[in-house]
């Protein structure tokens, strides 16, 4: 176990090389939903009506799931040119644990994807995005937040294993990017029409935008929060499942 | 076991009373309902060259995979440094290293950060000596702290040779050291693998080149639709051959010697003219 360990950081210190050495694929990650935060806030959030609060606080929680979506395409891009270059077989042809090439692709993209979210919600507070949230509900937050990148980042692995071209592995995050438009990210979905209100109101994004929301409000999360854990956790074990399962069926 | 195949010498075996490095008997694998294996026997002496030779899609990769416990047999035994491939694959990977078909080496780091990351996922205390060390004994000293993006053909594939080196393996796989080389990166590779011999490492390498098999090789194993159809020393494999007629050829030089001459490499008479 203790030489696993050392194995996962050995190899996760590699992989955040490779993001020091090309720290575009940051800056990229974080430039669509910055771009969404500016455009939502000063064209088109004037014409919608989400009550007291101003609207950047409204949106950035769903802007900053965008930004996990946006950054994992970037975990499964990294997965892919490591498998397609032939060093993953070097790291399995030698006697060290066989999960800690994947586990480093997952710790990688969560320290990743911190950084980008770090640069959308300074960028927030520049537009004027206020909280009051204390210190345990800024947990809550980034406990809700980590785990839907991790679980993100596991659905992400599995495209990168799988894929065939580059653009199959980054294609596979655009419904991803989408989701967040049908639920209450960006506008109520009272104002929806019957089903689409009802797939918004019932599809991962709406509970937990609703949880991050009201954390950073300081009101009520309500079964809000119980239901955006069970997303993420659900998401997390089908997707791990998933890709343990084709992870180790490559070696067939 | 040289004995019991039949074969009277082994003079490049320096130890010839130990057991094979690698013993496969009865191999068979097949990709859906291509039979890509159908019976593989082979036995390397230990610290040999042995070179399995075949045309593409002879399945020379698959052998090495299995070999190197990335792929599972469907049948038959693979027994390497006396471990079964099968049953024991944490011990085999201990025992060997893979130098495989694409350059295993990573573009972002620099040379010298590729040798420390094997050395440190091997565990060895003192990586920056051996990583040192390895660059000065492959001639990457100046390349060492540039990014291997900008190293050419022959470069990266001395630091992949490198790399598989670290922590001494006793058997080494070369899955086709030279296929996309040009001739004087080849030349580098072919000197890289003959310095290994002699000193104790057991070398498998596939080629589907026979003049590299010729060069570098102990012995020779030809795999041909899924199974080893000749195997022996050159000189055994020549034996197979009808007995040698005598004819007068006048003697052209190759286009590959006309290309080193011309760029003024190696020892090609009147070499460095232009």
């Amino acid at each position: 176990m203790n030489t696993s360990l050392q194995d996962v950081s050995v190899l996760t210190r590699r992989s955040l090389t490779h993001i020091l050495r090309s720290p575009d694929t940051i800056i990229t990650t974080a430039i669509t939903p910055v771009a969404m935060l500016l455009l939502f806030v000063y064209v088109l959030g004037g014409a919608i009506d989400v009550g007291s609060t101003q609207y950047v606080d409204y949106l950035l929680p769903g802007i900053l799931l965008i930004t996990v979506a946006s950054g994992i395409s970037y975990t499964g891009y990294r997965l892919f040119l490591d498998t397609r270059g032939g060093i993953v077989e070097r790291f399995q042809s030698m006697p060290i644990s066989r999960a800690a090439v994947l586990w480093a692709h997952v710790l990688t993209s969560m320290v990743a994807n911190l950084i980008s979210l770090a640069v959308v919600v300074g960028v927030g507070l520049i537009m004027g995005f206020r909280t009051g949230a204390d210190v345990l509900s800024w947990l809550a937050v980034i406990g809700i937040i980590g785990l839907f990148t991790l679980a993100l980042t596991w659905l992400a692995v599995i495209p990168g294993l799988t894929a065939t071209t580059v653009d199959g592995v980054s294609g596979f995050s655009y419904p991803l990017i989408f989701l967040p438009f049908i639920s209450s990210a960006f506008v109520p979905t009272a104002g929806m029409p019957g089903p689409v209100r009802w797939f918004a109101e019932h599809q991962p994004v709406t509970a937990i935008v609703d949880t991050v929301r009201n954390l950073f409000a300081t009101t009520p999360v309500g079964h809000d929060g119980w239901i955006a854990v069970a997303w993420c956790v659900g998401i997390l074990v089908v997707a791990y499942a998933w890709a343990m399962r084709i992870y180790s069926a490559k070696l067939g | 076991m040289t004995l019991r195949q039949g074969w009277t010498l082994r003079v490049m075996n320096p130890n010839p009373t130990l057991a094979p490095a690698i013993e496969v008997t009865g191999l068979t694998k097949s990709f859906g309902d291509h039979a890509v294996l159908t019976g593989v026997e082979l036995s390397v002496p230990s610290g040999s060259v042995y070179a399995l030779l075949g045309s593409n899609g002879a399945g020379k990769t698959t052998v090495v995979k299995i070999l190197s416990t990335l792929l599972r047999s469907d049948g038959g035994t693979a027994v390497v440094q006396g471990y079964d491939v099968a049953t024991r694959p944490g011990e085999v990977r201990e025992s060997i290293s893979l130098t495989g078909q694409f350059a295993a080496v990573d573009e972002v780091l620099t040379g010298r950060e590729n040798l420390l990351l094997v050395a440190r996922l091997r565990h060895l205390p003192r990586a920056g000596e051996i990583a040192d060390g390895l660059l000065a004994r492959f001639d990457l000293v100046e390349a060492g702290d540039r990014k291997v993006a900008t190293y050419s053909g022959g470069m990266r594939r001395r630091l992949d040779i490198a790399m598989s080196l670290i922590g001494d393996p006793p058997v080494l796989f070369l899955d086709e050291p030279t296929t996309g080389l040009d001739p004087q990166s080849r030349i580098e590779v072919w000197k890289t693998v003959e310095d290994l011999t002699g000193q104790g490492t057991t070398v498998l390498l596939t080629t589907q080149y026979l003049d590299e098999a010729e060069q570098l090789a102990d012995r020779i194993a030809i795999l041909h639709e899924g199974r080893i159809i000749a195997e022996g020393t050159l000189a055994e494999l020549k034996a197979l051959m009808p007995p040698a007629k005598v004819e007068y050829v006048e003697k052209q030089p190759t286009l590959e010697e006309i290309f080193l001459a011309i760029i003024g490499r190696t020892t090609a008479p009147n070499g460095a003219q232009q």
